[in-house]
């Protein structure tokens, strides 16, 4: 079996076993984990369009609330009237959340669609703007649906996301981004990321790479939208704005783009980092933003990029010094 | 028809705010090729130094006004020139994306570092111009709208003249042109663009006192959804096309009045965006802009 799928399966299994155990967890602790999982979802398939593809968006949170939408309000005005009075069984209610989680990654993914054909056809200068622009059209439609609880937000989300549910959406986002790109297909989004003009020239289809990546991108960020909904069980368009995009882009960045490990380390440590220091919680932004500049003036390529094939195989050496053959 | 001219008038002085902001985001793009996301955030220290100022003077006074407004515009134009100096100058020849990248980091520095600063709770901005209305066979033109417009204009005019009929403009317009051509013929590019950036962030500022002065009310999240406007407005026109910028930003400016006036108001601060998808989708070079296939 190949090592990413072997990956995949042991991740849901340990996922499940967390899950089946979370009674006896601080719930604390495991709060602070859901969020890693989501982050980890939508820096992961960020890195798809902004890493690997090399173009700028910034809708994440846009695609994220187009997905929380959509799923919430399958769960909260389907629902009822599919699961009954009693709330139906654990396994009527998992399924459902599963069609609401897919739903909303494809809405998000048919939202990716309609922004990308527009405007991935231009350079990555107008995207950051158009993407951005895209989140805050967003935005103001969610405001204006009174359906959906209009600028107050949509309440009474069921509580539905467990640690099993976002760890094996993170898994499939990262099996997913890895394998796409490893495959001879993905080698297209490098391609399109190194030079564009040389990729045209030797008839690979770019726009058509880039739309690819953004709607992949968007369908697991929708994905991440409604495990977000179904766990803080109350979602408000003001909460999906501008700021929550540049936090996924700084996780992309400061992991550096287009790698996979060094963005889920950094997913991890933005997650951690605010709850050990709700003290200076107010300074956030304010330490992103400076990170970003000196970032990119001192280590462009990010803060995690390390070459971890060799990283791991000197751990292996010094810890079992048989499998180095020396 | 009184309402009609009047939502013209409305529209004419918003768009000349729009017209101030999307000045700068051209002539940077002109001379260096990408966005300077922070440009929207020298707009609200702009207006911010107004408010500082202005607090020290008689209110009401034309003098007074000038004085704020001038103090403004030097102010930023020094913070734009130290922002390139500092940020931009390094990453000179880095990838766009790069460049994008430390960008946005700059533009939400500014912002954040504002709201720690200034405080994130909204201000009363001062009648710093003497407040009067005027009744023209039943239009109200109130003096702050009157300001906008002559202010935008002179200025405007002002530009017109620096780039055209001045040594440092014709510099400008050749880097614009082709950089290493015009370092070739001994234009100092490193000047060039300090003075780009100074006069782009002074214009900024000027729009951010007047912004102001219409929309009493500043806090330092107060450029981005004005900043985004104007450069909507500057794709509207063609980015990089100094008499595009103003053009697309008085079609912005009057169209929001219109759809602000209508029904559909609560969509007002949608319908920017939906321009910038259209104008991208049918004449991505926009309404002045020269379509040019890039070169290898």
């Amino acid at each position: 079996m190949p090592k990413p799928l072997i990956a995949l399966l042991a991740t849901v299994l340990v996922a499940f076993g967390v899950s089946y155990y979370s009674d006896h967890i601080d719930p604390y602790y495991l709060d602070v984990l859901t969020d890693i999982g989501i982050n980890i979802i939508l820096a992961v398939s960020l890195n798809l369009v902004n890493g690997y593809t090399g173009q700028f968006s910034l809708g994440h949170a846009g695609f994220m609330s187009v997905g929380a939408y959509t799923s919430a309000a399958i769960t909260v005005l389907a629902g009822p009237r599919l699961l009954g009075e009693d709330g139906g069984t654990a396994l009527q209610q998992g399924l459902l959340f599963l069609v609401a989680l897919l739903a909303g990654g494809l809405g998000a993914a048919l939202a990716g669609l309609a922004v990308g054909i527009p405007s991935l056809r231009l350079k990555g200068d107008y995207l950051a703007l158009v993407t951005l622009g895209f989140g805050e059209i967003i935005r103001v439609i969610f405001q204006n649906v009174d359906a959906l609880g209009g600028a107050l937000g949509l309440n009474g989300i069921p509580n539905y996301t467990t640690i099993f549910w976002v760890y094996t959406f993170a898994a499939l986002t990262v099996f997913t981004v890895v394998c796409l790109v490893r495959s001879t297909y993905g080698r297209g989004f490098i391609a399109t990321q190194d030079d564009e003009i040389a990729s045209e020239a030797v008839g690979l289809n770019t726009t058509r790479y880039k739309i690819v990546a953004f709607v992949v991108g968007a369908f697991f960020a929708g994905t991440a939208g409604g495990l977000y909904g179904h766990f803080k069980l109350t979602i408000t368009p003001s909460g999906f704005d501008f700021t929550k995009s540049i936090e996924i882009v700084v996780m992309v960045i400061l992991g550096g783009m287009g790698n996979t490990p060094g963005v889920i380390l950094a997913a991890i440590l933005l997650t951690v980092l605010p709850e050990a220091l709700r003290a200076v919680d107010q300074y956030r932004m304010i330490i992103y933003s400076v990170l970003l500049v000196v970032l990119m003036l001192v280590r462009p390529r990010g803060l995690f990029n390390f070459d971890y094939a060799a990283i791991f195989t000197r751990l292996k050496r010094r810890l079992v010094p048989a499998a180095g053959g020396r | 028809m009184t309402e009609f001219t009047q939502q013209l008038l409305n529209g004419l002085s918003l768009g000349a705010i729009y017209a101030l902001i999307a000045l700068g985001y051209t002539m940077v793009y002109g001379v260096l090729r990408f966005i300077n996301f922070a440009h929207s955030d020298v707009f609200m220290v702009g207006a911010f130094i107004g408010y500082f100022v202005g607090e020290h003077l008689p209110h009401g006074t034309v003098l007074g006004g000038m004085v704020s407004l001038m103090a403004a515009m030097v102010g930023c134009a020094v913070l734009g020139i130290v922002i390139e100096k500092l940020v931009y100058r390094p990453l000179r020849g880095c990838p766009t994306l790069n460049v994008l990248i430390t960008a946005i980091g700059m533009s939400l520095f500014l912002e954040y570092g504002g709201q720690l600063v200034f405080g994130a709770t909204p201000r009363a901005f001062p009648q710093i111009f003497p407040a009067k209305t005027f009744a023209v066979h039943g239009l109200i033109i109130s003096m702050n709208q009157l300001i906008v417009i002559i202010v935008a204009t002179v200025l405007m005019i002002g530009l017109q003249f620096a780039v055209y009929g001045t040594k440092i403009g014709t510099a400008m317009r050749a880097v614009s042109l082709n950089p290493k051509a015009a370092q070739l013929v001994g234009v100092n590019i490193d000047v060039v663009i300090s003075f780009t950036f100074g006069l782009g962030s002074a214009l900024a500022a000027a729009g951010g006192v007047l912004y102001a002065l219409n929309y009493p009310s500043i806090d330092p999240l107060m450029g981005v959804v004005p900043g985004l406007k104007a450069f909507v407005a500057a794709v509207l026109g063609g980015i990089g096309n100094i008499p595009g910028a103003a053009l697309g930003a008085l079609i912005l400016g009057m169209v929001e009045t219109f759809v602000d006036g209508s029904r559909f108001s609560t969509y007002k601060d949608a319908i920017a965006f939906a321009i910038l998808i259209g104008i991208l989708l049918f004449r991505p070079a926009g309404l002045l802009g020269r379509f040019t296939t890039e070169k290898v």
